[in-house]
């Protein structure tokens, strides 16, 4: 088994970072003129990056598959941003940040990544309210601070609930600047479907023009991937329709190791299912759980009497209500993480006490909060303590200036008032924490080809921390791979321009040609979304948030059998020299059941409790996540052919600078 | 400077200062106007004043006449602009779902408004110039008397120049309700003098067209109930 | 429920398009408008027909790229909200609904449903930014304190999602909300200040030159924006050209 070069630098982890910025090679300004630079996605990762790089003088070339850089799902992050300023004095510092990102990532990230990323956070609040972001201030005109799941320190920065837009229209406006300068040509409406290697480094692309079906060679010295992550696998997620796996896994199967890809973070408090037809799920903040109690029915019969509407939930006494989490958990009670919370949910409606349609939806429960918060305002302005009508409009005043839009976003969708009757929710697949495995450059196995935010593997482990997502896109693209990537490139000044008439470009095209032509000339009996869903449903029944060999097994074959009747059976309306979403998501879905096999098959490796991967087999006698030392490892999957021949390498982790220790929550 | 006036807030602007001083313009109209309902003889000297100062006659008339044409040729200038930047229609559009009558259909308002100033200028305007200007008679007497109060009060005589009168004060009434905060809007006021100017806004494209109505009524009634 | 839907189809950008009659029966009304259309897809593809194109990729309403003028109305019949987070329970059974691409001369067809508003890209690349590079030294994010009200108006501004609802509504297809919103953004904040003489010259100029057409402050752009961005937008950007006229 080979072991990979992490390249992390020497010497104590505080200076590693300044050290190595200081030694590493530059390119002279001039010489930046000679160089392009390719950028698949526009989210913060790839839009910082690509207005970064611009900024410096490459020439950059930008793509992304929607109608604009503007409209990538990093602008749906609500939230916010964590940064180690320390601007409320509570003690927070980058050793801080750093830590709580580790252990909060279930000791399964690397160390030197995540303290660079704890570092720079500051850097990034500064250059985002430079550019105009406007963050939340408080009334003396300072930047204001919530504080999130986790930690014990309030620094997460936040615009209202659309941090992440607020974020992307700043890092899009750079890219704007650059744009109009000339320096980046925006290729919006276009999709990468190869990597083109050329003596073994990566030196272009071949994409999809989506309007017009032309199949385009594009060249450059390197080619930077910030395509997100792969959670649309499970077909239901809170990711946009369009986000998916295939320029990462394109780069998988042209020698870029594959990172971790059961990593996946599954988010307690999102709006069930309501039926066949869904094509997405919402997400509801994980601040309602600080006032919401969540239970199902103690009795089955009072559950099938809820699903067939005969009673309501209001109308079930306290001693018929299971308030499970409180039940399992009293010290953390509703509180308790996020993957513990959506495990138990699972559990419960596993177990048939789902209270919808479905049988998959739990409650979430605000009555008790609207009381008590009812009785505190009441005794504040001095009303009778005891009338019901007096505290409930008191109770729900409170609710509703905490959690209002919420609640009328649950209203929009699920048509019940959550003032009156208990939400329902239950968990929803929506990020992933694995991803192409990039070394302390973000480089990745292939030289000269990078992978940035959600689309690499590298800073949150197992798990991921609340608002540490869109810190993440933003450093590497603003603060790590400008520097980085320069140390590459300075090989390259002499290059000139990368030539698309090489056979290798030949190769590349005729190979993306081929699969579309099949696709569309396929003349199957099943649409795209019809393999989607299976795919859905297999890997959120056996690789979802609790898995096990035998499932984990069978998942295997079922996903290769899929994979096999999608390839014969597969029906793509239309031509390829046109606007075609079904092919578009055909070749989509293609690769998604490529990794989902390879998905499963690492969970099945993976035998040990950590973070989002929960095996059943490794638990405590409680029930809770067994975390195994010798596990203590990257699993990077370098394709050979077919999912099930990928070749395990593993980079150790070392922890140097924390002490690895066990969860609890009870 | 013109390159604003090109721009299309620039044409916005134009088009709300202009409108600013014919609505001043309205104001002093009225004001003049509505005292041939109270008094002959002040009105009469009111007139021969406007009719013969030379500040009135050859300062403000030509830019009133300017504004006029003015606000006429670049509302039609807009107008065509702006079907075109529309391009094909909606097969089915619900423009009453999020914003008012008044607003959609300034150009016909407007429209109604030029035809009755045609009809106006034909009543008055001309036969005035023509007795001042052409004839050469500047003394605003008739028979030993001032004409003006006589000359106004024989127009309203007629049952149909009078229904076209209020048809048309109604049609200008409709077009200030939404034109008057259009025009401070255009000239960029906002939130908090808002409310209280769309009140001034409501009085005023209800006062000023009514007043006009009720000249126009009162002299026709006078005349058919004598 | 049982429906009539009658949606525009045009093959590419050069073909003349017309209205389309489709019955859609055992619609759910927990479904979204979206879903709706995925539904109809799905019969289309398995009648061998071609599926009806539609920009859509979030889904919860904030990305901007759904855009259909249904029943004669931008986003269709309810108030601040996208098509993707419009429910079936807003029609009855039996409703024939109309559903259009965005109108404008500006926003050409590309295929059925889906319009080209890279016009509103070119708009913000004009001058939508503030001229300040990524470097690791920027003065520090609290060095200039900035008036709650100030950031929070600039905050309302901002949380335009560049959908084309307001020019598709227009009925003189004028961009100046979406003009006016990004103007107000940058000009309520001290960053914004000193380009903001260009700024508003160049995103105006651009919105002119890309064939948007005038504002008559009809106002409803206001209503159907799913995000409710104010008018007085579009008086600060006003404002702000003639401030940068004068100067």
């Amino acid at each position: 088994m080979a072991t990979l070069d992490s390249k992390v630098p020497k010497g104590p982890i505080k200076d590693k970072w300044t050290d190595y910025k200081d030694q590493i090679n530059l390119v002279n300004p001039a010489n930046k003129r000679n160089i392009d630079i390719i950028i698949v996605g526009t989210g913060l990762a790839g839009g910082s990056a690509a207005a970064t790089l611009a900024e410096l003088g490459y020439n950059v070339k930008a793509f992304c598959f929607q109608d604009s850089p503007r409209r990538a799902h990093s602008i749906a992050a609500q939230g916010g941003i964590n940064a180690a300023k320390n601007y409320q004095g509570d003690g927070d510092s980058t050793y801080r940040l750093f830590y709580d990102t580790v252990k909060g990532g279930d000791y399964r990230s690397r160390e030197s990544n995540v303290h660079r990323l704890a570092e720079v956070s500051t850097n990034i609040i500064d250059q985002c309210v430079a550019q105009g972001v406007p963050f939340a201030r408080d009334y003396g005109g300072l930047l204001d601070n919530r504080s999130f799941g986790g930690v014990l320190v309030s620094r997460t920065f936040y615009a209202k609930g659309q941090t992440g837009q607020q974020l992307l229209l700043g890092a899009y406006s750079a890219m704007n600047r650059q744009i109009g300068r000339g320096k980046i040509k925006m290729y919006s409406r276009h999709e990468m479907l190869d990597v083109v290697i050329v003596d073994g480094k990566a030196r272009g692309i071949i994409a999809r023009n989506l309007v017009t079906g032309e199949i385009e060679r594009h060249s450059a010295h390197a080619v930077v991937l910030g395509t997100g992550g792969y959670g649309n696998a499970f077909y239901l997620s809170t990711y946009a329709m369009g986000s998916n796996a295939t320029a990462a896994w394109k780069a998988h199967k042209r020698g870029a190791f594959f990172a971790n890809p059961c990593y996946t973070q599954i988010h307690p408090t999102c709006i069930p299912v309501s039926g066949d037809h869904q094509s997405k799920l919402t997400l509801m903040s994980e601040s309602l759980r600080n006032d919401g109690r969540i239970w199902v029915p103690k009795n089955m019969d009072d559950v099938l009497a809820i699903r067939e509407g005969k009673l309501k939930p209001t109308d079930l006494s306290e001693e018929n209500r299971d308030y499970y989490l409180e039940r399992r958990y009293p010290a953390f009670g509703n509180l308790v993480p996020r993957d513990v919370a959506s495990r138990a949910a699972k559990e419960r409606c596993d177990a048939g006490y789902g209270v919808n349609k479905t049988g998959e939806a739990v409650y979430l429960d605000f009555a008790a909060a609207i009381e008590r918060y009812g009785k505190e305002q009441a005794h504040v302005k001095g009303l009778d303590e005891d009338d019901k009508a007096v505290i409930d409009k008191l109770g729900k005043d409170i609710i509703k200036a905490k959690y209002g839009n919420l609640f009328q976003m649950y209203e929009k969708i699920v048509d019940q008032n959550p003032y009156e009757t208990p939400m329902m929710i239950f968990p929803a697949v929506h990020y992933t924490m694995g991803g192409i495995w990039v070394d302390y450059n973000l480089m990745t196995t292939v030289p000269g080809l990078y992978a940035i935010g959600e689309a690499n593997f590298s800073d949150h482990g197992a798990n991921r921390l609340g608002a540490s997502a869109l810190m993440q896109g933003l450093a590497d693209g603003y603060f790590v791979l400008p520097y980085t990537i320069g140390d590459y490139l300075a090989d390259d000044i002499r290059t000139g321009p990368i030539p698309t008439d090489i056979k290798e470009f030949d190769t590349a095209e005729k190979n993306v040609t081929e699969v579309i032509d099949k696709l569309v000339n396929n003349n199957g009996t099943h649409s795209v979304d019809y393999f989607h869903k299976k795919l859905g449903k297999i890997m959120w029944n056996k690789c979802g948030m609790a898995r096990n060999e035998k499932d984990l097994e069978s998942a295997i074959t079922e996903i290769s059998e899929l994979r096999e009747e999608f390839w014969n059976d597969v029906k793509v309306p239309g031509n390829a020299d046109e606007y075609n979403e079904e092919l578009a998501k055909a070749g989509r879905v293609a690769d998604f059941l490529e990794l989902g096999e390879l998905f499963a098959k690492d969970a099945l490796q993976r035998e040990e409790s950590a973070g989002g991967h929960f095996r059943d087999e490794y638990q405590t006698p409680e029930g809770e996540a067994m975390r195994r030392k010798e596990f203590q490892y990257v699993s990077a999957w370098e394709y050979k052919g077919a999912p099930k021949d990928a070749v395990l390498h593993k980079e150790e982790l070392v922890y140097e600078n924390i002490e690895v220790k066990e969860r609890s929550y009870k | 400077m013109g390159g604003f006036f090109k721009s299309s807030i620039g044409r916005k602007v134009a088009m709300a200062l202009s409108a600013f001083f014919l609505m001043f313009f309205l104001i002093i109209h009225l004001a003049v106007n509505i005292t041939s309902v109270f008094s002959e003889a002040s009105f009469n000297e009111l007139a021969h004043f406007m009719g013969t100062n030379p500040l009135v006659q050859f300062a403000l008339q030509p830019v009133l006449i300017f504004g006029v044409v003015f606000h006429f040729v670049m509302g039609f200038i807009l107008e065509i602009k702006n079907k075109k930047a529309n391009g094909v229609n909606y097969a089915k559009n619900n423009g009453a779902a999020n914003s008012t009558w008044m607003s959609r259909n300034m150009i016909y308002s407007g429209l109604a408004i030029l035809a009755f100033i045609v009809l106006h200028f034909i009543d008055f305007w001309i036969p005035e110039l023509n007795t001042k200007y052409v004839v050469g008679d500047m003394s605003g007497m008739h028979l030993g008397e001032f004409r003006y109060y006589q000359e106004l009060v024989e127009k309203f005589h007629s049952h149909i120049r009078t229904i076209a009168y209020v048809l048309a004060f109604i049609l200008l009434g409709l077009h200030l309700a939404h034109g008057f905060t259009s025009a401070f809007q255009s000239m960029g006021v906002t939130a908090g003098r808002k409310k209280t100017l769309q009140n001034i806004g409501k009085g005023y494209s209800i006062i000023i067209p009514l007043g006009f109505i009720i000249i126009a009524l009162y002299h026709h009634l006078k005349y058919v109930l004598s | 429920m049982k429906l009539t839907l009658k949606i525009w189809r045009q093959k590419s950008a050069n073909d003349k398009g017309k209205i389309v009659d489709y019955k859609l029966d055992d619609v759910s009304p927990d479904m979204s408008f979206l879903e709706m259309l995925d539904v109809l897809n799905q019969e289309l593809i398995d009648k061998d027909e071609e599926p009806i194109a539609f920009d859509h990729d979030c889904r919860e309403g904030i990305c901007g790229m759904c855009s259909m003028y249904i029943n004669g109305r931008a986003h269709g019949p309810d108030r601040s909200i996208t098509v993707c987070q419009l429910h079936m329970r807003s029609f009855s059974d039996g409703d024939t609904i109309y559903i259009e691409p965005w109108r404008a001369s500006a926003f050409p067809v590309i295929k059925d449903l889906i319009v080209d508003r890279t016009a509103f890209d070119r708009i913000q690349q004009a001058g939508g930014f503030i001229s300040v590079n990524t470097s690791g030294n920027t003065q520090d994010a609290n060095s200039i304190p900035i008036s709650k009200y100030a950031a929070d108006d600039a905050m309302d501004a901002a949380t335009c999602i560049g959908c084309g609802a307001c020019v598709a509504t227009c009925k003189n297809s004028s961009a100046m909300l979406f003009v006016g919103a990004k103007v107000s953004q940058y000009a309520l904040l001290p960053q914004g200040q000193i380009e903001a003489a260009e700024r508003v010259q160049n995103m105006v100029s651009q919105m002119d030159l890309e064939g948007f057409g005038n504002c008559t402050n009809t106002g409803a752009c206001e209503v159907e924006c799913p995000k409710g961005i104010s008018l007085d937008n579009i008086a600060r950007m006003n404002r702000e050209l003639m401030k940068a006229t004068v100067k």
